[in-house]
């Protein structure tokens, strides 16, 4: 059967398994969009612009701050950055719902949508005027230097972190949401604010926290990529409209529904690279053609 | 005479003097073509109420239609662009049937990666040229009689197919069929009560106002004879929103004198901040949309209003 | 600048609805005898990439080695020369732009010769209307062979290098040193697959194998499974029919995943830049073909040093070409005693170029500068002794291999 196709099982693994890392990125980036989504009614173009400043930052840390501080010698090193990227790009999130975003919540939502389109233009210019688009290399960690032989392939110890620090993050957001009291408010605060701030929940709290969150999951991405992308202000500007594809395939109904689209679309993203390589620039377009086609709701979306 | 007429009058005789007035032409038939693209862009997101994020698809790829069949069919000017235009017609059909099944945010994530899709076919197609673009266009003539290759014979031509798109978008808005999109875009469901086949317009909407987008590309083909996968970027498709929503949402002028803001600003700008540009664009979309939703033209007429010089 | 060429087409409107030249200082005397300079000055206009993916490779250094070529040359007539005037645009790598440009300062502002014209469908876009124009364009930026086949033009010259030369000088050399067999990882558009196809003949006429090849979809971001592919093919050579980041994500890749050094890459279209925003470590050992190498020899580094002092980076050999290909024209113009294009063309094609850039050089009848070719491979990390000391230099690729034969161009100016 493998051999009609010209694939040994063996690199078949290995391709899906590069497939579900691509998809773990898509699913990381899906699930803030759904989280803002659900809660805020917006849909966040910036979040490519903040994918890209979380990795920017790690890079920054890395090679910059030291000599911006006066000590060359200082490098804010991988485990730093994967902390303080996601809580900077997420207090600028707030900072933007705080001040923007707020304003807008009467109007169309459409209106979110151009606003954040905006954000990321500036973001994405800014990066550019400072730091060129040809892209900085990021060092991959010494810790995570070489490879795990798997006997079917060779995968690199980082990419295998990739995939179980963004698989660890998409099901503890999942379980945060889904299954703990916080989360029932944040449930509660979609269906119905009003009623819910009646009950003492500060929602508008609750939304700058949320949309804070997504943002920093955007940025968590960010540096998860930094060591095997090239680090460039375009780097997001590209990768959010496949993310978009996916989250109209998803249907944005549900947490879980996010992250096994991301999955998915990676892994058939993968497989049609081995198969028709042509095709994989297009393949979860059509595929999200065929979905409305079929299920103008999404997979996982309920028709409001 | 209204102030629409006034405007019109305004506009023709700007339009017809400009180009003596040492203006370059080129920059002014490149403003044209914005413009009309704005316009029937406008026609969809501010009197129908669709926000459509893939709107390059439409204009670049009447480019690309007109110019191969211009440069390797031998077509004649006319013919060229009504095949882009055709063209682009059938791709706003085959986009529409999809995206409106959804509506809001969704209509406008699906209209971007259906327009992304598309973009990634002619970069790869091969008679697109990639990243080369197709080149060297021929202008050739306008019914075999009018050389095109004369900037200023060009210059009149491009002006007259702006008239002729912004007539045929102003007459839509004002016709039975117009009154329909904007009770669509006031309030859809009582559009439905009323027993409107709410998509059909819609879908009618979308056609023709990708159709138009087309005319403005393949215009822009001939102009700068070449067509280019620049103008299919999802960039453009933000730049057209811009476009519309500086100039004012549902406003007849609105995108007209923001083209000309837009083209102009980037053209001053481009040698001297670089990539400041982009910054710049970003900023007019957050104070647009933040402070000063109704657009030049628009708090231009909200200010006139007030003060008593138009009646409301 | 800006501010005076506004002014001067203002007063140039509304005195006789033609654009007046700006008033810039004068030169005493005309050099030459009598030169006969369109409205007294020399314009030179760089239009390139000052903000994109190759401004680092052109850019504002391609300016700086046009000012600097201005500069020389004047110190070199003390003076006594045309006024020389130079301009410059970003293009932002769009043929749109930078045909509209291109337009506007031919018509407008005079510009005798458009220079740099990074990225071909820049290149490609302005050349027609110089030709209409009756200007002249020197790329130095581009890549694309069709700048001297297909689409050349009587009043262009291709300064720098050529997609042919690259993949020949490369594909050639990687074959002779034992890396008979190639798997390609092509960007899926017009410039990939013809760089494919022209690395493909090269591999095979040397006596090499061609295994297999995957189209990749560009701008590219992971190019794990691509490399997968060309990991099981078994192929020695993995060659990248490929640009800018899609390059070196695929070179970083590429070691993550142990194919290198197991396989060895041969990069088809790269540049110092390249491999300095890379780093040696995960470049090293690869093959390169460019058209200047700045460490060659003592003419190249004395050059590039005076860059250096005022960039703050080695030149490529792009911008080494810019320098190069203005002085030339200039003196060209000067013997012309002209700046009307035909004339000077014909000067520049007449006249050998000997500088630091090209021994012997000349300029072919469709526009191709004839010159040499360095076939480089990248040092080793401990191997790099001083800043910007990349490259140990294989071979010099001698004109008459490196570049097209005649016989092969699909230029109709050839065929007479």
């Amino acid at each position: 059967m493998f051999e009609l196709l010209g694939i040994t099982p063996q690199a078949l693994y290995g391709q899906l398994l590069i497939g579900l890392i691509n998809g773990s990125f898509y699913a990381v980036l899906s699930l803030g969009l759904a989280v803002i989504f659900g809660l805020l009614n917006i849909i966040n173009f910036a979040h490519g612009a903040q994918y890209m400043m979380g990795a920017f930052i790690a890079w920054l840390g890395l090679t910059q701050v030291g000599p911006w501080i006066g000590d060359p010698e200082f490098h804010l090193n991988y485990w730093a950055a994967l902390v303080i990227a996601p809580l900077l790009v997420g207090a600028f999130g707030m900072i933007i719902e705080r001040t923007m975003l707020a304003r807008l919540y009467r109007l169309d939502h459409l209106y979110g949508l151009l606003l954040t389109f905006g954000i990321a233009l500036i973001i994405e210019g800014l990066f550019r005027y400072a730091y060129g688009v040809s892209g900085q290399q990021y060092e991959l960690p010494e810790v995570f230097q070489g490879a795990f032989d798997l006997g079917f392939m060779h995968l690199p110890k980082y990419r295998a972190w990739v995939i179980c620090a963004s698989l660890t993050v998409c099901f503890a957001t999942w379980y945060v949401i889904e299954r703990t009291k916080l989360g029932s408010y944040l449930r509660a605060g979609t269906e119905n604010p009003r009623l819910t701030q009646a009950f003492g929940v500060n929602v508008p709290l609750m939304i700058t926290l949320t949309y804070g969150f997504g943002v920093a999951l955007a940025a968590f991405a960010g540096v998860l990529a930094a060591p095997i992308f090239t680090v460039s202000p375009l780097m997001g500007a590209d990768l959010i409209i496949v993310v978009f594809a996916v989250v109209v395939i998803g249907g944005m109904g549900s947490i879980l529904g996010s992250i096994i689209t991301g999955l998915g679309l990676g892994l058939i993203q993968g497989l049609t690279k081995v198969f028709y390589p042509e095709a994989s620039a297009v393949v979860i377009f059509v595929i999200m053609v065929i979905v409305l086609l079929v299920r103008p709701a999404g997979l996982f979306g309920r028709e409001k | 005479m209204s102030k629409t007429a006034i405007g019109f009058a305004v506009l023709v005789i700007a339009g017809v003097i400009a180009p003596m007035l040492g203006i370059y032409p080129t920059f002014l038939m490149k403003c044209w073509c914005l413009a009309l693209f704005a316009c029937a862009f406008n026609l969809l997101l501010g009197y129908t109420g669709l926000l459509s994020f893939g709107h390059a698809a439409f204009f670049g790829a009447a480019g690309y239609i007109t110019g191969h069949a211009i440069k390797m069919w031998g077509c004649s000017f006319e013919i060229g662009i009504l095949a882009g235009t055709a063209f682009a017609a059938v791709l706003g059909w085959a986009f529409g049937v999809v995206a409106i099944r959804r509506a809001g945010i969704y209509f406008a994530m699906i209209t971007l990666a259906l327009a992304q899709m598309i973009y990634f076919v002619w970069l790869q197609m091969p008679f697109t040229g990639g990243e080369d673009g197709l080149q060297g266009v021929p202008r050739g003539t306008l019914f075999g009689v009018i050389d095109l290759s004369d900037n200023m014979n060009l210059y009149y031509v491009v002006f007259a197919i702006f008239l002729c798109g912004f007539f045929l978008i102003y007459r839509t808005i004002n016709s039975p069929f117009g009154q329909v999109l904007k009770a669509i875009r006031e309030n859809e469901p009582r559009a439905i009560s009323l027993g409107y086949d709410v998509d059909k317009y819609k879908l009618v909407a979308f056609v023709l106002s990708a159709a138009l987008s087309g005319l403005a590309g393949a215009t822009k083909t001939v102009v700068f004879q070449l067509a280019s996968l620049t103008d299919a970027h999802w960039h453009t498709s933000g730049e057209v929103v811009l476009m519309t929503l500086l100039g004012g949402l549902g406003t007849v002028f609105g995108p007209v004198v923001s083209a000309f803001v837009i083209v102009g600003l980037q053209n001053q700008l481009a040698d001297k901040v670089g990539s400041w540009v982009q910054v710049i664009m970003g900023l007019i979309f957050v104070v647009c949309v933040l402070a000063f939703r109704r657009g030049i033209v628009g708090e231009l007429l909200a200010f006139a209003r007030k003060t008593g010089i138009v009646k409301a | 600048m800006m501010k005076r060429r506004i002014l001067s087409i203002l007063i140039g409107a509304l005195l006789t609805g033609s654009p007046i030249s700006p008033a810039i200082s004068q030169p005493a005397k005309p050099a030459a005898g009598g030169a006969n300079i369109s409205d007294g000055v020399v314009k030179i206009g760089i239009l390139t990439d000052l903000s994109g993916l190759y401004s680092d490779l052109s850019g504002a250094g391609s300016v700086l080695a046009a000012k600097m070529a201005i500069e020389d040359f004047q110190a070199a007539e003390k003076g006594k020369t045309f006024a020389i005037e130079l301009v410059s645009a970003d293009h932002q790598n769009k043929g749109d732009v930078a045909s509209n440009k291109a337009r506007e300062w031919f018509e407008r502002d005079h510009v005798d010769m458009i220079g740099d014209l990074v990225t071909t469908s820049t290149a490609l876009a302005v050349m027609p209307i110089a030709k209409e124009k009756n200007r002249i364009t020197i790329v130095s930026g581009a890549a694309a062979t069709l700048i001297t086949g297909k689409n050349c033009t009587d009043t262009n010259v291709h300064y720098v290098y050529d997609t042919y030369a690259l993949a020949n000088g490369t594909g050639k050399a990687v074959v002779k040193q034992g890396g008979d067999t190639w798997f390609f990882l092509t960007a899926d558009y017009a410039f990939g697959q013809a760089l494919e196809k022209d690395t493909t003949a090269v591999v095979i006429a040397n006596g090499g194998k061609v295994l297999g090849s995957v189209r990749h979809p560009f701008p590219g971001t992971d190019f794990s499974s691509f490399l997968l592919k060309a990991q099981s093919s078994g192929a020695k050579v993995i060659g990248l029919a490929n640009a800018g980041t899609d390059t070196t994500n695929a070179i970083k890749q590429a070691a993550e995943f142990g194919i290198t050094p197991k396989q060895s890459l041969a990069g088809l279209l790269m540049f110092i830049t390249d491999v300095h925003s890379l780093g040696l470590k995960v470049t090293q050992g690869m093959y390169l073909t460019e058209g200047f190498y700045w460490d060659f020899n003592n003419e190249t580094r004395a050059w590039s040093k005076r860059f250096f002092e005022k960039h703050r980076r080695m030149p490529t050999m792009v911008q080494a070409g810019v320098y190069s290909s203005t002085m030339h024209y200039l003196k060209a113009v000067k013997a012309a005693g002209t700046d009307e294009a035909k004339a000077v063309m014909r000067k520049m094609k007449d006249t050998p170029i000997n500088d630091f850039f090209a021994k012997n050089g000349r300029i072919r009848e469709d526009g191709r500068h004839v010159h040499d070719f360095y076939l480089l491979q990248v040092k080793k990390p401990e191997e790099s002794k001083y800043p910007w000391d990349y490259y140990h230099v294989r071979q010099v690729i001698p004109a008459s291999d490196a570049v097209m034969p005649v016989a092969q161009s699909e230029c109709p100016l050839l065929k007479k």
